[in-house]
């Protein structure tokens, strides 16, 4: 399923093979020059948890976490994931953090259409990794690069706070 | 964005933006050919003196969306920096900072070095897109991207920084040119590096004493906003209030981030007030060159210019 309309992609160049390490697991992909590492994820490796909204860095739909960065997919070069760890949405389910982040979500109405909720996850999976007790403004803060068209980002941003409090309270992982 | 403007005459006197339009109908699609990441960095300056044409990928996040617009200049390869070692420090060299043309802008936010010796460079940085984006984007793409929004560039020139430009020698090893940063930006998404040298660092002054600096973006929302327009100011004020030094640095009011020169000559060994304040900012904004765009148009850039001027400055001499 390709995400894009076949005219507006540039021809991809030569394919070139690269390994990476997927949600722990070793993987190798043969990718061409142009091709984002979203692309990748999702034609070629078959994970659709990541979603591909604007696919300029504007929206975060795609947002994963590289080396323990996280980022947009859509701008990665897949190219560049050679000898890199990778985590998608699909690699925090066994994540405790993100479990109880997940929780909260489901118990604030975090989750509408959903679309947002995979990169809304990774990125405050990411906030909690190495801010593990933020505010509402921190938690506001770190998700500036997400866009949500249905909760008006309150629910999302007290999930957030949340999660946090609850991990702080002993639900560790 | 509009569609009037898209003539290579209007390119010429227009931003980034109008550009891309003519770009965009140009048939030839320009996709590399060729891949190659870079382990050191005479690989990589081997691989641009090579002839052939090279596109240069850091942080990627200016690149992707260009490629995937067909509005990238043409090349033939491809060149991965961003595993070649060493270009993601910050140092103190001599009395300057040194900035790895790597760094990221996140890096920028929490490097404690910097925060001390250049506060407005993190404080930009703070400014800057998304945290995903900041995550990936580096310095040294935001000055080559050249971008007339580029946030990085106003204060860089307000703190007078230099490019450091590296080429393969004769004798095959690195070799190293600096150029001042104002004069560096020769249009929307050009500059004065040479095919076959590859920006490497960034060197900005330690801070002297005294240095007072400002950062003003104005957008519509705090994040991932391209600047309508951008004022970055930076002085030393002596014991007597009088300022020395004085860099203001306009960006997106004309096709490259300008000094305002003669704003700075007005402020150079006054005191500030609010007349002063008053007459700089109407200079300024008489100095900047702003368009009609989808953003804003030229009345309101100069408009804002003019007021956030006078603001920054007031507030200077207020602190």
């Amino acid at each position: 399923m390709s995400l894009e309309p076949e005219a507006a992609r540039p021809r991809e160049g030569r394919a070139h093979e690269i390994r990476f390490t997927l949600n722990g697991v070793q993987r190798s992909a043969s990718v061409g020059i142009t091709m984002s590492a979203l692309q990748m994820l999702r034609d070629v490796i078959g994970l659709t948890g990541t979603k591909y909204g604007c696919g300029e860095g504007e929206c975060g739909a795609c947002t994963i976490i590289v080396d323990g960065l996280s980022v947009n997919s859509c701008l990665l070069f897949a190219l560049d994931c050679d000898g890199r760890e990778l985590t998608t949405i699909e690699g925090l389910a066994g994540d405790a953090r993100a479990k109880v982040l997940s929780q909260a979500f489901v118990e604030y109405g975090a989750v509408q259409c959903g679309f947002c909720t995979p990169g809304m996850m990774v990125q405050a999976t990411h906030l909690l990794a190495t801010q593990p007790h933020p505010d509402a403004a921190a938690a506001k803060r770190a998700i500036e690069g997400n866009l949500c068209r249905c909760t008006g980002y309150q629910k999302i941003a007290q999930a957030i706070v949340a999660a946090g409090q609850a991990l702080a309270a002993g639900d560790q992982p | 964005m509009n569609p009037a403007v898209q003539t290579s005459e209007d390119a010429r006197r227009f931003g980034a933006e109008q550009v891309e339009h003519v770009d965009r109908m140009n048939p030839a699609v320009q996709t590399p050919e060729d891949y190659l990441a870079a382990t050191s960095l005479v690989e990589a300056l081997t691989a641009l003196r090579a002839g052939a044409s090279v596109c240069v990928l850091a942080g990627g996040t200016d690149l992707m969306p260009q490629l995937h617009a067909g509005r990238s200049k043409p090349a033939r390869l491809l060149l991965n920096i961003r595993r070649v070692p060493g270009l993601d420090a910050i140092g103190i060299e001599a009395d300057s900072l040194r900035i790895g043309a790597l760094t990221t802008i996140a890096q920028l936010l929490v490097d404690p070095l910097l925060r001390t010796q250049a506060p407005l460079l993190a404080e930009a940085a703070d400014h800057f897109a998304s945290d995903q984006i900041r995550n990936a984007a580096t310095l040294g793409g935001n000055v080559c991207n050249a971008s007339p929004a580029g946030d990085m560039l106003t204060p860089l020139l307000a703190l007078d920084a230099q490019v450091e430009l590296a080429f393969l020698g004769g004798d095959g090893s690195a070799r190293t040119r600096r150029l001042a940063l104002d004069g560096f930006f020769t249009g929307p998404g050009s500059t004065q590096r040479k095919p076959h040298e590859l920006l490497t660092a960034l060197l900005v002054p330690l801070a002297p004493t005294g240095q007072v600096a400002r950062f003003f973006k104005s957008g519509s929302r705090p994040a991932l906003d391209i600047s309508t327009i951008s004022i970055a100011f930076s002085a030393r004020r002596d014991a007597g209030g009088l300022l020395h030094g004085v860099r203001l640095a306009l960006g997106a009011v004309a096709p490259t981030p300008l000094r305002a020169r003669r704003t700075e000559a007005l402020l150079e060994g006054k005191a500030l007030d609010a007349a002063l304040a008053a007459q700089a900012a109407a200079s300024a904004a008489e100095e900047a060159k702003p368009i009609d765009d989808v953003r804003a148009s030229a009345w309101y850039r100069r408009e804002l210019l003019r007021n956030m001027t006078r603001r920054m400055l007031e507030d200077v001499a207020r602190t």
